[in-house]
């Protein structure tokens, strides 16, 4: 298969020592696995994610990811523009969106831009697409399942896609209330999928667990306590703040429920990074702050 | 009530349905609802809201211009985008709870404290402060919201946490001595300036 090139929006958690580095390891070795380049946006900036509302109004929200879709169509025109963080996919594709939907929108947006010396072309916008969405689409789950080296054999995984990965937009051809890809993800890589995992879709408090910690974290014992029922041995997700909110306040979650939690959260391109035979550092693995031990196991093997 | 808070009200002669929809982000949906509740049923937070959507929006009718704009209760919300998704009448309930949260704070009639409230004004003059975000930053002015005295307090307890995350080299110490960001950051605040110019004249001419 010819190699794929796509713009890509890496984000703000992504850089080394930011908070989803460890997604970034293993995005960059998957895509070494299945021969996809990723032609980084130069000089991107933040999508100020699903919070930046309070302060920032909608134009300059909207400017914002403007800002980035026009240095993509600049640099790397003719590609899809691809994003591995929810948030980030999400405030871009919507930005999209909503601009070729509305003149008005269009020309105070470009009005913005011009200041910043840029310029958004109403025609042919670049599609902005998902990482999952690439993964299913342009390669197909039968693809995926050819470059497995190293079946991930004997690991229980709980598919937690999460909200913004999900909707409002979600991957074509699935439901927002029971996707299924990363059930099928998971199965193809050789492990044990829970179809049943009832808070596949649960919010995990997103950006509240910053400011409202107490209601988030409760929300987040009932993610780890179904997948706990259901005998995983660790939850997999494609998005960085579904990540960060599962796994690293398991500790304050036991002392304030008094569980006793102790349940690895990875990324789907960690399960398959180790599927296709890299080690646990090019896989991400020194990331997780709750040790993926099983998944240590099969990349050491 | 701020200056520009009383300007509105003068313009919309009391109306305050016409003043959502001219300028609150998707307002003009408000009168779609048919109050069937789906979007209170499918919240997370839904427990800890004082009004949820649909009691908002009935509120927004009936002209309750206070209670809506002083609330706490938008400002519980997660963006898990449940709403949007499952309401039968398409309202992008989402974007007009941020909308009008963000319309509230605009005219400084948000409830003060309300905590997602400050972290989202940290969090706006953070990313937009280098274009990218600075992490470290984020979590230290959150813990110091309130003070020093409860800024150390809430360092201490979550002291844990950041120790493991720089030991999962999640997180760099270093990002307190400037941190990454944009090349182009005077392009970027001069664009952001323009966007909120334009917004503002907006709001001034009732458009």
């Amino acid at each position: 298969m010819a190699k794929k090139e796509y713009s890509f929006y890496p984000g703000c958690s992504s850089p080394k020592g930011a908070s989803a580095s460890n997604l970034q390891v293993s995005v960059d070795a998957m895509c070494d696995a299945l021969d996809i380049q990723l032609n980084e946006i130069p000089d991107w900036n933040c999508c100020s994610a699903s919070i930046g509302y309070g302060e920032g109004g909608e134009l300059p929200r909207i400017a914002l990811s403007a800002r980035n879709l026009a240095l993509s169509e600049q640099h790397n025109p003719g590609q899809d523009l691809v994003a591995t963080c929810a948030a980030c996919w999400l405030a871009t594709r919507e930005a999209s969106e909503r601009l070729r939907g509305s003149d008005q929108l269009m020309a105070e947006t470009n009005q913005a831009l011009a200041a910043a010396g840029l310029n958004l072309q109403p025609e042919q916008p670049q599609r902005v697409r998902h990482m999952v969405e690439v993964l299913i689409e342009d390669f197909g789950f039968e693809a995926l399942g050819e470059k497995v080296q190293k079946p991930l054999e004997g690991i229980k995984i709980a598919s937690y896609i999460g909200c913004q990965t999900n909707r409002p937009f979600g991957i074509d051809g699935e439901s927002f209330e029971n996707p299924v890809y990363l059930d099928k993800l998971v199965d193809i890589l050789g492990g044990d999928s829970i179809p049943d995992y009832e808070k596949k879709v649960q919010c995990c408090g997103g950006a509240l667990m910053f400011s409202e910690p107490e209601k988030s974290q409760e929300l987040v014992k009932g993610i780890l306590e179904a997948a706990h029922d259901n005998g995983a041995d660790m939850i997999v997700t494609p998005c960085p703040l579904c990540q960060m909110n599962a796994e690293v306040y398991q500790d304050q979650i036991n002392a304030t429920h008094g569980t006793n939690f102790n349940m690895p959260v990875v990324y789907y391109s960690q399960l398959m990074s180790v599927a296709y035979g890299k080690n646990a550092g090019e896989a991400g693995l020194d990331g997780q702050i709750i040790k993926a031990t099983k998944l240590e196991d099969i990349a050491g093997k | 009530m701020s200056d520009m808070s009383n300007a509105v009200v003068e313009k919309y002669h009391n109306d305050f349905l016409k003043e959502v929809e001219a300028h609150v982000e998707d307002g003009e949906w408000v009168k779609m609802c048919m109050q069937c509740g789906v979007c209170a049923g499918s919240c997370p937070l839904g427990d800890h809201w004082a009004h949820p959507p649909q009691e908002l929006f009935m509120m927004i009718r009936a002209g309750k211009r206070e209670e809506v704009l002083t609330s706490d209760s938008m400002w519980m919300c997660t963006s898990c985008y449940n709403c949007i998704v499952r309401c039968p009448r398409g309202l992008p309930i989402t974007h007009i709870m941020h909308g009008l949260a963000h319309y509230a704070h605009r005219l400084g009639l948000a409830p003060e404290k309300q905590p997602t409230r400050v972290f989202a004004k940290l969090f706006w003059d953070n990313i937009t402060k280098n274009g990218r975000a600075n992490e470290l930053k984020m979590g230290l002015s959150l813990y110091f919201k309130d003070g020093f005295g409860n800024g150390i307090k809430e360092a201490m307890k979550n002291r844990p946490l950041g120790q493991a995350m720089m030991k999962a080299k999640r997180l760099n110490p270093m990002e307190f001595f400037g941190g990454h960001g944009v090349k182009d950051k005077s392009g970027l605040h001069a664009m952001l300036a323009k966007a909120r110019e334009i917004e503002d004249a907006k709001l001034e001419q009732g458009k």
